[in-house]
């Protein structure tokens, strides 16, 4: 079994954040590292291909630090990368960056399953899978808690507020993953030195067949007008109980419609 | 000249991200409880921290070179976060594996390394007596042959991973007989956990290290097969002398991760701290030691990781064992002597706070000391290093 997971190299949340003049992520004067919740997707497909054989196949698209993104999953044990790498490509929406991983599944080509994460850390919009999953034609099963490939098939656990749904889809298929699906593995010693032999390619958008006039912040849907800083947290409110602590809590969750 | 590479860079990655997932959150309630968490070993050994200097028959790495190096990092990236953790690790690879690896017939090696090597067992040392420390020629307890057993009688102390869930065997040093001269002749034996006859003493109450696994051992005509002779019969002494640099070094990994530690706590907390309207680190009183502190760091680690890199260029056949002697002695004491300071430096610029276990300096102060005394003291190290100039002996 053939399988691409898609992951994305992120701003790490733990360390100052800042955004270039037009307003997109500073991705390069950041630390970064592969997206937390990229990791789950990489995992589960290892566990597949552990089970059944196969490769696994991560494909990033970003800027040079990026390809620290596919060095992790290959530690992990990832088989090969693709980093897709292009100036033209700075400041692309998540309209843009469907169509170029699109694109460069398509290239990789005889792929069984696409897997993605939830959400990409950074941007968390979540929409990804779901445009990626039209630009191939391909079934999106999205949010597996649970995935299990058997005969041809995909079948996903979706965990959902008041019920759980089991979902098939025919291979190949789009998959996205949350955090509950699996315990993803530290690298190993073995794993870090067995990276460096794998295979990484970097295409460009050429290489792909993408217009760069389709791609990056001029084509973006959507622009950011402006950003601030999130302001300081709030002091917490202190509601002292005279008799009536349960109604002035009842009345503080309805007004934050929390009841 | 030594360089840390990518790799190196890349693993200490590793470590760190580890240690900071499966460590850190729990590290305050472990010391609190003086618990030991056996369910971190085994992980620790897929990441394969136990197998770095070992070959890939059993596991391990099969480095051709530069292993020591990469052990180094990996003790002092563990001790970053718990001085514990960094002793469980340097202790299991470095006194209980090492000695099987160096000096264990094919089926020792095969018998015990596989599970040492995955993180599955630990094994321990036991040189150390209630009377004998580093003058390891007064060691007392005895083993006589005893038709094909060996019967061990003596005690030992200080004896760290011999006690956990899973530590599988203990190797100790004893009295075999006399050599020509009238020495005692030491040889060293395996005695696998749960031996009639060899007792795990309850765990000793500590100043610090309350996470590593610490007990006294006794042996009350206990017996083993004879073919559990580590080496050859008479050569344990010189074998254990082997493994002391090694193990000075590794300490002085274990110093440079807990004066890390200080170091960035202690800015933190200089940064954020308000006291009379602006942070405490604005003041020159509590700026300079902590550029002290950093001068500390930076000299312990170049001194510790040019002696690892020494070592493995010994184990390469590219330099001498006097050099490594030399170096070893001279970054153990400079750095956990640093290390004891940072720990006082940060406890004092956290003032209050820095007396209370809620904040981790507290532990670091009482986890610092030990790193003074174990591994031969500071006094040892001044003699090793004096000897080393050709100065006359005593």
């Amino acid at each position: 079994m053939n399988i691409v997971v898609c992951v994305k190299h992120v701003p790490d949340a733990q360390s100052e954040r800042t955004f270039n003049e037009d307003n997109t992520t500073d991705r390069e004067g950041v630390d970064g590292l592969l997206s937390e919740l990229d990791e789950y997707p990489v995992e589960a497909a290892l566990q597949l291909v552990d089970a059944a054989q196969g490769e696994v196949t991560v494909l990033t698209v970003g800027p040079d630090q990026a390809a620290d993104a596919i060095k992790k999953s290959l530690q992990m044990g990832a088989h090969r990368g693709v980093h897709v790498n292009d100036a033209a490509i700075h400041g692309s929406d998540a309209v843009a960056t469907s169509l170029i991983l699109a694109e460069a599944i398509k290239k990789i080509g005889d792929v069984d399953l696409v897997l993605t994460g939830l959400a990409s850390t950074d941007g968390t919009m979540s929409v990804v899978p779901a445009m990626l999953a039209e630009r191939l034609g391909l079934p999106q099963v999205t949010v597996a808690s649970e995935l299990t490939v058997e005969g041809g098939k995909a079948t996903i656990r979706r965990d959902g507020d008041v019920a759980s749904e089991t979902i098939e889809a025919s291979l190949p298929a789009v998959v996205s993953v949350t955090d509950q699906i699996n315990e993803p593995r530290y690298p190993s010693f073995k794993g870090i030195m067995a990276a460096k032999k794998k295979p990484v390619e970097t295409w460009s958008l050429a290489d792909l067949g993408v217009d760069a006039g389709s791609v990056g912040l001029d084509a973006a849907w959507t622009t950011v007008e402006s950003f601030e800083k999130r302001p300081p947290r709030q002091k917490g409110q202190i509601v002292t109980d005279e008799g009536d602590g349960g109604t002035k809590l009842a009345q503080f969750l309805s007004a934050q419609k929390f009841i | 000249m030594f360089e840390l590479s990518q790799d190196h860079e890349d693993f200490r990655r590793l470590v760190r991200e580890f240690a900071e997932a499966e460590i850190a959150p729990h590290i305050a309630d472990w010391d609190r409880k003086h618990y030991f968490p056996t369910e971190l070993v085994p992980k620790m050994g897929e990441l394969g921290l136990f197998g770095l200097v070992a070959p890939e028959e059993y596991g391990g790495a099969g480095l051709a070179e530069g292993a020591f190096t990469y052990q180094c990092l990996a003790i002092e990236e563990l001790g970053r976060v718990d001085q514990s953790i960094g002793i469980t690790l340097s202790a299991g690879v470095g006194l209980g594996i090492n000695p099987i690896l160096t000096y264990g017939s094919a089926e020792q090696k095969q018998q015990w390394l596989p599970d040492l090597v995955a993180g599955r067992a630990l094994a321990g040392f036991g040189l150390t007596e209630p009377e004998a420390g580093s003058d390891a020629a007064a060691t007392r307890t005895r083993a006589r042959l005893d038709g094909d057993e060996w019967v061990i009688n003596g005690a030992k102390a200080f004896i760290t991973n011999s006690g956990t869930d899973i530590t599988s065997v203990v190797t100790v040093t004893a009295k075999t007989g006399e050599n020509v001269d009238g020495s005692p002749q030491l040889s060293a034996i395996m005695v696998p956990a749960g031996t009639p006859g060899f007792t795990v003493e309850p765990g000793y109450e500590k100043l610090g290290w309350h996470v590593s696994d610490t007990h006294g051992l006794s042996f009350d005509d206990c017996r083993v097969p004879a073919a559990n002779l580590l080496g050859e019969q008479g050569s344990g002494f010189r074998q254990f002398l082997k493994t002391l640099d090694d193990g000075r070094i590794a300490i002085s990994a274990l110093a440079v991760g807990l004066a890390q530690a200080c170091l960035e706590a202690t800015t933190d907390y200089a940064g954020s701290r308000i006291a009379f309207g602006k942070p405490i680190g604005a003041n020159q009183g509590v700026a300079f030691p902590l550029a002290d502190l950093a001068v500390m760091v930076e000299a312990s680690r170049l001194l510790t990781y040019k002696a690892a890199w020494l070592k493995d260029e010994l184990t390469a056949g590219r330099r001498s064992v006097r050099e490594v002697k030399q170096a070893a002695a001279i970054c153990k004491v400079y750095s956990t002597e640093a290390a004891v300071t940072a720990t006082r430096i940060a406890t004092q610029v956290f003032g209050g706070n820095g007396f209370m276990e809620e904040f981790p300096v507290a532990r670091f102060y009482r986890d610092a000391k030990i790193l003074e005394i174990g591994e031969g003291t500071s006094e040892v190290q001044r003699m090793v290093i004096a000897r080393g100039l050709g100065l006359p002996q005593a």
